[in-house]
């Protein structure tokens, strides 16, 4: 459904961020993009959502094809009509606004008023907590009820493929299951392909079907969550699991330990 | 008493107009973070065209009115994607330099066509005098104070149920995450220097039709800069209150104190010197945190 051909992407016409980047997202899919802070990951999303040119980002060199096309060279409001939704990263709702104008704004590019309006509903079947505070400022609405509503308005758009930035960020364990659950939900219901990008490593490829882990503006590794799971690297760096017995010389927990600010 | 009632009515009159033009000032502010220092100018601009097409084309005054209001959404829309839009990015200042341009060339625009003198503008509102508890009033301006409510009635229901108008809030909110949902920026730009001009053009029309069209309606242009800083910048209500407040004061200022203190040019601007100083937001105006 989507790939992304050895993108590169600068910003600012110096600074090169992504280089090389290559991955897939399969219809119906769940994919975890997996990465430590700074890795590139929200820069990915925003150049498949067209979200690079107010940052003065380009994609400089590769192609990303959606459904056969190339959309690399599109603006925003053009990829959102062609069925990619991207929630960014810290929620970003409009504080201003109401939970249910926020929807309405997250159904923009609809045409069918009716269809809208069933899927506003739908949205708060999703989350029941939304639909009780639906005329309240969502400036006031708790960080949880926040992520809800950002993807309930990707909901609104009925996208083919969500794109959903660190959504566990900042947000109670408990919180995060419960947001975790609906998103799955989603998939399976909606058959909406995910595209999940985490720093809560574990977590993701709890709910993911395949997973693409990235450092340095590329992809380094990629597999289903067991393989993953079952990777020496990964379980060390990602998962915060150590081989039983292995012994650590202390750079090696110096180094563990900067990398465990990342982990869940 | 009587006096004092006379003052108000004439106060919220001034007022309604002042709200008007600050509405647009708001808008552009909210929508794209500029300051449209031309805001005046579109008033002359809007009487001088009105003036034109009922006196010197002879059309009838509704389709004077109707072709000025269309004239002004293509103003705006044309600025906007000419002046503005090329200008995004760069530094504030520069474009507000850009306005400022903006505004001389309006000036020009009018006095090479019409001249620099002012002319009787072909009333069409009736200017009988009307009682009201005591005190007279010409219906023109009753009737523009109706008429500015029944707008701001309009623009309160079109950024609540609109769905363009909610796009546009959700612009001034954030604008990356209207992007995010195929919102079009630039449409809301176009849209917020549109409904400007319109009212800016409209103001100028009521005005024109109560004192004349002359280049100095664009006076009131710099009253709204104490207005909008009084309400704050980014507040729409703020506006209306704004408006009022400073459209009172300079009524009672011209009824109470001497005429040659010319207090009611001033006073405005006394206002936005205290507010600036003690509440540099303004009434109804949110703080900004500067996020780097
Ligand atoms: N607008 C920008 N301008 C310049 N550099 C940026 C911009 N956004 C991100 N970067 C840089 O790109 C790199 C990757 O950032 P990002 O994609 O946000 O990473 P992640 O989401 O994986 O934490 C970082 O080094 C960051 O400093
Ligand atoms: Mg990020």
């Amino acid at each position: 459904m989507l790939s992304l051909n050895n993108i590169e992407v600068i910003y600012n016409d110096v600074i090169l961020v992504l280089k090389g980047m290559s991955m897939a997202v399969p219809q119906g899919k769940i994919v975890a993009l997996l990465g430590s802070n700074g890795a590139g990951k929200s820069t990915t999303l925003k150049a498949i959502s067209g979200l690079l040119k107010p940052e003065d980002g380009e994609v400089t060199d590769g192609s990303i094809v959606f459904e056969d096309t190339e959309i690399q060279d599109l603006d925003a409001a053009d990829i959102v009509r062609r069925g990619i939704f991207q929630v960014m990263e810290g929620r970003r709702v409009f504080e201003h606004l109401s939970t249910e104008e926020n929807l309405i704004a997250g159904g923009y590019t609809r045409k069918d008023r009716q269809a809208a309006k069933r899927d506003m509903q739908q949205v708060y079947e999703y989350f029941p907590r939304l639909a009780d505070r639906r005329h309240q400022t969502a400036g006031y609405l708790s960080g949880g009820e926040q992520q809800m509503l950002a993807i309930g308005r990707a909901l609104m758009a009925r996208p083919q493929l969500i794109m959903l930035d660190e959504p566990s960020l900042g947000l109670a364990p408990l919180l995060v299951r419960e947001i975790f659950g609906i998103i799955q939900r989603i998939n399976e219901e909606q058959g909406t392909t995910i595209l999940l990008v985490e720093q809560n490593a574990r977590l993701a490829l709890d709910v993911a079907d395949y997973a693409y882990i990235m450092e340095n503006g590329r992809i380094v590794l990629d597999g289903t969550p067991q393989t993953l799971k079952d990777n020496a690297d990964v379980r060390e760096f990602y998962l915060g699991l150590n081989e039983v017995g292995a012994r650590k010389s202390y750079r090696d927990v110096k180094h563990y330990k900067r990398r465990k600010r990342w982990l869940s | 008493m009587e006096k004092f009632l006379q003052l108000t009515l004439t106060g919220l009159t001034n007022g309604a107009i002042l709200s008007l033009v600050a509405l647009g000032f708001v808008l552009i502010y909210k929508a794209s973070d500029v300051l449209n220092f031309a805001q005046g100018d579109f008033m002359v601009v809007g009487a001088f065209i009105t003036y034109g097409l009922i006196v010197q084309v002879g059309l009838p005054w509704p389709a004077g009115i109707l072709l000025a209001v269309i004239f002004a959404v293509l103003m705006g829309v044309t600025i906007e994607r000419l002046i503005l839009r090329p200008m995004i990015g760069e530094p504030i200042i520069s474009v507000i330099m850009v306005t400022i341009g903006l505004s001389s060339l309006l000036r020009a625009f009018v006095s090479a066509i019409w001249g620099t003198t002012g002319r009787a503008f072909p009333a069409f509102l009736p200017s009988d005098p009307v009682n009201v508890l005591g005190a007279t009033i010409g219906a023109d301006r009753l009737i523009a104070i109706g008429l500015v409510a029944v707008l701001f009635a309009l623009f309160t229901l079109f950024f609540r149920y609109n769905r363009e108008g909610v796009a546009m809030r959700a612009t001034a909110d954030d604008q990356q995450a209207a992007l995010s949902m195929g919102i079009s920026v630039k449409r809301v730009f176009a849209i917020a220097w549109s409904i400007a001009a319109v009212t800016a053009v409209l103001a100028g029309i009521i005005v024109a039709n109560i004192v004349g069209v002359s280049l100095a309606i664009s006076f009131i242009g710099l009253t709204v800069f104490p207005v909008v800083i009084l309400g704050g910048l980014d507040s729409i209500p703020g506006a209306v209150v704004g408006g009022v407040i400073i459209g009172l004061l300079q009524a009672y200022m011209a009824g109470y104190t001497p005429s040659y203190l010319a207090l009611s040019t001033v006073i405005p601007f006394i206002v936005l010197l205290l507010i600036l100083m003690v509440k540099p937001y303004g009434l109804f105006g949110e703080e900004r945190i500067e996020r780097v």
